[in-house]
């Protein structure tokens, strides 16, 4: 038992090692700030990893609870003089008391169903952080949020940042592969109908299906909240349009390039999403002068069609396809 | 029966494990379970026969609560379970396997039945995220007694296999390890010879009877003949639905009506 789970650690400090050093070799703001992006949206689709590679089910709403952890930080700090730290933790506890009522409602459905309640659930809260003007400051947002301090030291920096939603990212990781190794994880697995999981068996041994497409859905809520919370502090700023439609679809690509079932998929889905996006965006002008940003929405189609064709089950597979090959060559 | 009166140490529970009483199902006018009733006691190995379409696999979906029924009662230990979720008849002590195996193939064969302790261990997803240290501790005896089941059942050098690499034959003991990982007081075993051979189901038949003789009661739907003459305490034959038979194994050989809707004159 013990010695299944001894390469983790190996991965997990080989996996600390990079993130440290990444900064400290790139000076780049620019690549701080996608370092940035990648941290969040990892903390994003570990949930979602855990809902949808683990449990089997599928959400297209993840921004919802994203947009909550910002608004209710932004709110709390700015209106009600909360500490920024304590506004977190109450984001979070709010994003997963919802994500519990609404659950209760939405997973009652199934694969496509589920999809487009849960893109509902995107959808009306975008337009509620977008009108509810007197409380979210409309479309023009909220300005001026405190930013996060330890002890004495005020996070201003963005390398700051980086570190602080990266060791965010380590705790979730390690709390996330604690859960997948444990009965819960098991009986997250034992409800995925289309990853050889099987419903009527897991309840037929006590499990009850419901309680834990709920739970998980809580769970991915709340990592949302987080890393919510986190960009609003960091950026100063929050309004709407961070919270759309896209938003919501980022964490599903990633969750899809990186491999269903695999948590490191989820980072390493994020890292490689972003680093191609930002690559095409940069690219493209260079080859074809006067052209914007759009076509990195072309890399994401060519990402997704690729790794769907080769890649089944993900980047994360890359290692087990080569040995195979190995073996047989 | 004589097996319980004998022990004189435990008091003697002569209520019945599972009564079923008036059970009805209907599927729009296809009337799948008529009017059954039956009693299952304590210790027995009750198997229920019956042709293809008779309601056998209807009448398991209906016990473990699947199914619901049209009409009738279900008492478990003498309480009712009509109304309860399958995770509930489960964590009363309601074990079962499935017609169409219903193993798990995202998981090792160990792991699968580590799912049969579910029932048998606590931790929930802050204690096993944060790794308390019961939930460890957890850990460890699921384990363990994962693989003394699998060591009962000669499984043990596939434990960290894929289910799905083991042979028919053995994916079938899988299930029932795991069924019997939640430690049931009654274990359905729905059509456990199915697609057996001769060999496979003697083996199977010693396997059940040291089941049975572990303590836990057996209701099985099934088949094979070979296997429900050379096991059963008592045998119920359906039909279309309802019981038209019922009584020892060599009563119901030599039942007129049960040999014209089903056994044939071989028996």
């Amino acid at each position: 038992m013990e010695n299944i789970n001894r390469p983790r650690y190996a991965s997990l400090a080989l996996f600390v090692i990079i993130v440290i050093v990444i900064p400290i070799v790139i000076k780049s703001p620019y690549l701080i700030t996608i370092g940035i992006f990648i941290g969040l949206y990892a903390l994003i689709s570990l949930g979602l990893s855990l809902l949808m590679g683990y449990a089997g089910q599928v959400s297209m709403g993840q921004s919802a609870f994203y947009g909550i952890g910002a608004y209710v930080s932004a709110i709390l700090t700015m209106k009600c003089g909360v500490n920024p730290w304590l506004a977190m933790i109450l984001a979070a506890l709010f994003s997963t008391l919802m994500a519990g009522l609404l659950g209760m409602v939405v997973l009652r459905l199934e694969g496509h169903l589920l999809a487009v309640a849960t893109l509902a659930l995107c959808i009306v809260f975008y337009t509620i952080f977008a009108q509810w003007k007197s409380m979210t400051g409309g479309v023009d947002g909220m300005p001026g949020i405190p930013k996060l301090s330890i002890g004495g030291l005020t996070l201003t920096r963005d390398f700051h940042y980086y570190y602080l939603i990266w060791a965010f990212v380590t705790v979730i990781l390690v709390f996330s592969f604690n859960v997948v190794d444990s009965r819960v994880g098991r009986a997250l697995r034992s409800i995925h109908h289309f990853l050889g999981g099987s419903e009527m068996a897991a309840k037929s041994l006590g499990i009850s299906p419901m309680k834990y497409k709920i739970q998980v859905f809580m769970l991915s809520a709340a990592y949302a909240s987080f890393a919510g919370s986190l960009y609003v502090h960091w950026l100063s700023l929050v309004t709407p349009s961070s919270f759309g439609f896209l938003t919501s679809i980022y964490p599903l690509i990633i969750v899809t390039l990186g491999g269903q079932g695999s948590l490191w998929g989820a980072i390493i889905g994020a890292a490689v999403f972003f680093i191609v996006a930002e690559g095409f965006r940069a690219l493209v002008p260079i080859l074809k002068p006067g052209t914007s940003g759009e076509y990195e929405i072309l890399a994401w189609g060519l990402m997704i069609i690729l790794v769907m064709q080769f890649l089944p089950r993900g980047l994360v597979s890359i290692p087990d396809i080569l040995k195979e090959k190995k073996t047989k060559g | 029966m004589s097996r319980i009166a004998d022990s004189k140490e435990s008091p003697i529970d002569v209520t019945p494990i599972l009564e079923v009483k008036d059970f009805h199902k209907a599927f729009g006018g296809l009337i799948a379970i008529n009017r059954l009733s039956f009693k299952v006691n304590r210790g027995d190995i009750l198997a229920i026969i019956g042709p293809n379409g008779a309601g056998k696999t209807t009448l398991f979906n209906m016990i473990n609560r699947f199914q619901p029924a049209s009409g009738g009662e279900i008492l478990f230990e003498g309480q009712s379970i009509k109304e309860l979720s399958p995770a509930r008849v489960a964590a009363l002590g309601i074990a079962r396997t499935f017609q169409i195996l219903q193993l798990f193939s995202n998981m090792s064969v160990v792991e699968n039945v580590m799912v049969g302790r579910h029932l048998r261990s606590k931790g929930g997803m802050l204690a096993t995220g944060l790794r308390l240290p019961f939930t460890r501790r957890e850990e460890r005896n699921v384990f363990d007694a994962a693989m003394s089941k699998l060591t009962m059942m000669d499984l043990k050098e596939e434990a960290f296999s894929s289910p799905l690499s083991l042979p028919y034959g053995r994916q079938k003991t899988l299930e029932m390890a795991r069924a019997l990982a939640t430690e049931p007081k009654l274990l359905l075993l729905d059509e456990p010879a199915g697609g057996l051979s001769t060999l496979e189901i003697e083996q199977l038949a010693q396997l059940i009877k040291g089941i049975r003789d572990g303590g836990i009661t057996i209701l099985l739907v099934e088949h094979r003949m070979e296997l429900v003459m050379g096991i059963a305490d008592r045998v119920i034959v359906l039909n279309y639905g309802s019981k038209i038979g019922e009584g020892t194994p060599a009563e119901i050989q030599s039942n007129e009506e049960v040999i014209s809707a089903y056994l044939g004159e071989e028996f």
